[in-house]
């Protein structure tokens, strides 16, 4: 049997001098991550902490009949965040619609080997821009150029399928369904962006596999790497819906902020963060505590978004 | 032909005592991009048999293989040069659907590689894509039977192909290849990640399946190519005119004379361990 000499034995011994600093370096890394850590868990504490306590006068006065009310009249002090709670949830998902087809589709597009590398990195480049366009310019663009561009389609949309309740009404230049369009035009980087990564991740040995038994291109697509990428698909999707559900300006300025509901895509409406922007600056009181209430619900909305795609992302990942 | 004295062989390597050949390779270059990979090949593919590929890493046994069902085409600046025939057809004729190809010459990798799929969607997916009308249910049933799979699996057809063993997922492979009743089934390395008893069931199942199916199979392990295969190719690598390395094949013919009796120096040294 072997054993160390005396010498050896010692530097095998944590509190040998050559060694201490980097231990030192390591100790105080430790504890800032945590204390970093630590630090934004209560920051989000802090924030609904805040949200709630200035809520609760309007919790206290409208109770949960507040989800339901239609009205928002400061004058009387009477508030309802119903409108509000419907144009977010509609136009997120009108922008869903036209964006999750459209961006999973580019993104299959751009993982794919279908155009050279060198047209690919500029075309995904491009893609990712999107992203970092300001909303207030998504704003100005959809009211200068995109709703006027548009608005002779919805036209014709409304003249040929006006018995359809949600194309009934003439089109107006503010309305839900093109600022939900501009939406998902803002919310198609998200979803392209992630849904590639995980394309472009998934292992190539399926894909060689799926051709190796005879799969055509389309098969290969549709029947083995989709349903493989598809916690990271959805994942994208949640996170575009989170976004969606929580875009101000853009729909500030393009929804119509008006205070009904209307069946009709076609007419103005209201979402909650768009109502917040346009009124907290006069807001106080009862109407400020009832603003407070509304922001409650986005965030638990999103917060409930989040963890329906945790869910759905740790199943999907079962199944795998 | 080139003025590289090794490549000669070839020519005359091509030649066997059989007369049903399924694969016919004729002066086959491969090349990515400019890189010339696999230099002058002939060599013929008979009819029910198993054809072992060995020699050192890089001599592009692999890379020739995935030419039998047009694999290849899916790497950018993959080129072959010379003429593959299946049964008589040119595979590289224009007109000739890849798709089809790999139909009737099924593929089984060097990693096993199910789909994120039940085992019993790992089987379907490919008779479906090929369009089998027939009972799925006796068709998985068969052709996991045919993989000698069936006894530790049929109680759990519906679970993940990847909650099975590394071994069991291999031969779950090799069901899903035969599923779509191939002529011809490649092996690039089958068993290069399997443990000795997994690797002893793969070279039972390469047995029986010789019966039905002509067998190519890429192999780095000598005792498996000399227990499987009726024939054996050699291949060798060379440093070519710029210093790129190129594949070639040495020697093939019946597997005992390339064990026993090479005619090739470099097949002697190679198969008795002094190199590569």
């Amino acid at each position: 049997m072997t054993s160390l000499t005396t010498a050896q034995q010692e530097t095998l011994i944590e509190s040998s001098s050559k060694f201490s600093g980097v231990r030192l370096t390591d100790r105080i890394f430790y504890w800032l991550t945590v204390i970093l850590a630590i630090g934004i868990g209560l920051v989000l504490i802090w924030i609904t902490y805040s949200l709630l306590s200035i809520a609760i006068p309007a919790i206290a006065s409208f109770g949960l009949g507040f989800l339901a009310s239609s009205t928002w009249n400061p004058v009387q002090d009477v508030y309802g965040a119903f409108p509000q709670i419907y144009g977010t949830i509609l136009s997120s998902f009108i922008a869903l619609l036209f964006a999750i087809p459209l961006g999973v589709g580019v993104a299959i597009f751009l993982s794919e080997n279908f155009l050279p590398r060198k047209i690919l990195t500029p075309i995904a480049f491009t893609v990712e821009l999107l992203a970092a366009i300001p909303s207030v310019v998504y704003g100005m663009w959809g009211i200068f150029i995109f709703i006027p561009a548009i608005l002779p389609l919805l036209k014709w949309v409304n003249n040929a399928f006006g018995w359809v309740p949600i194309f009934s009404t003439s089109p107006s230049t503010r309305q839900l369904f093109a600022a939900s369009l501009v939406l998902a035009i803002m919310i198609l980087p998200t979803i392209i962006a992630i849904s590639r990564d995980t394309m472009i991740s998934i292992p190539p040995q399926l894909r060689q596999g799926a051709y190796g038994l005879g799969a055509t291109r389309w098969e290969t697509i549709t029947k083995v790497l989709v349903p493989a990428g598809l916690s990271g698909i959805i994942g994208s999707i949640m996170l575009a819906l989170g976004r969606a559900l929580g875009e101000t300006m853009a729909l500030a300025m393009l929804v119509g902020n008006s205070n009904r509901i209307n069946i009709s895509w076609f007419a103005p409406a209201s979402t909650i963060s768009a109502l917040i922007a346009n009124q907290f600056g006069e807001a106080s009181g009862l109407q400020k505590s009832a603003l407070f209430y509304e922001a409650l619900v986005l965030m638990l909305l999103t917060l409930a978004v989040n963890v329906l795609a945790e869910f759905i992302v740790g199943r999907f990942q079962q199944v795998e | 032909m080139t003025t590289n004295p090794s490549t000669q062989p070839n020519a005359r390597s091509s030649m066997l005592p059989e007369s049903d050949v399924v694969i016919q390779t004729e002066n086959v270059s491969i090349y990515y991009g400019s890189f010339q990979a696999v230099r002058n090949v002939f060599l013929d593919i008979p009819k029910n048999r198993v054809v072992a590929f060995i020699g050192p890493s890089g001599c592009g046994k692999s890379t020739l293989l995935r030419c039998y069902n047009r694999l290849n085409d899916l790497i950018p600046g993959a080129r072959v040069e010379g003429k593959i025939t299946y049964q008589g057809v040119d595979l590289y004729d224009p007109k000739v659907d890849p798709v089809e190809v790999r139909r009737r010459v099924g593929m089984v990798f060097q990693k096993a590689n199910p789909f994120p799929k039940s085992i019993y969607e790992n089987i379907a997916f490919g008779a479906r894509v090929n369009g089998y009308k027939g009972d799925m249910d006796e068709l998985v049933e068969r052709s996991l039977r045919g993989s000698a799979l069936w006894d530790e699996v049929k109680d759990k057809l519906k679970q993940s192909g990847l909650s099975l063993s590394g071994g069991q997922q291999q031969r779950l492979c090799i069901a899903r290849a035969i599923a779509i009743e191939p002529e011809v089934i490649l092996m690039d390395e089958p068993c290069s990640a399997l443990d000795p008893i997994s690797t002893l069931r793969v070279e039972d199942l390469i047995h029986e399946l010789k019966q039905q199916f002509t067998i190519i199979i890429v192999t780095h392990n000598m005792q498996q190519a000399s227990r499987v295969a009726d024939y054996t190719a050699f291949f060798n690598a060379e440093a070519g005119d710029g210093g790129s390395r190129f594949g070639y094949l040495v020697e093939y013919d019946r597997t005992e004379n390339i064990f026993n009796s090479p005619k090739q120096q470099s097949t002697q040294d190679y198969v008795s361990g002094r190199f590569g």
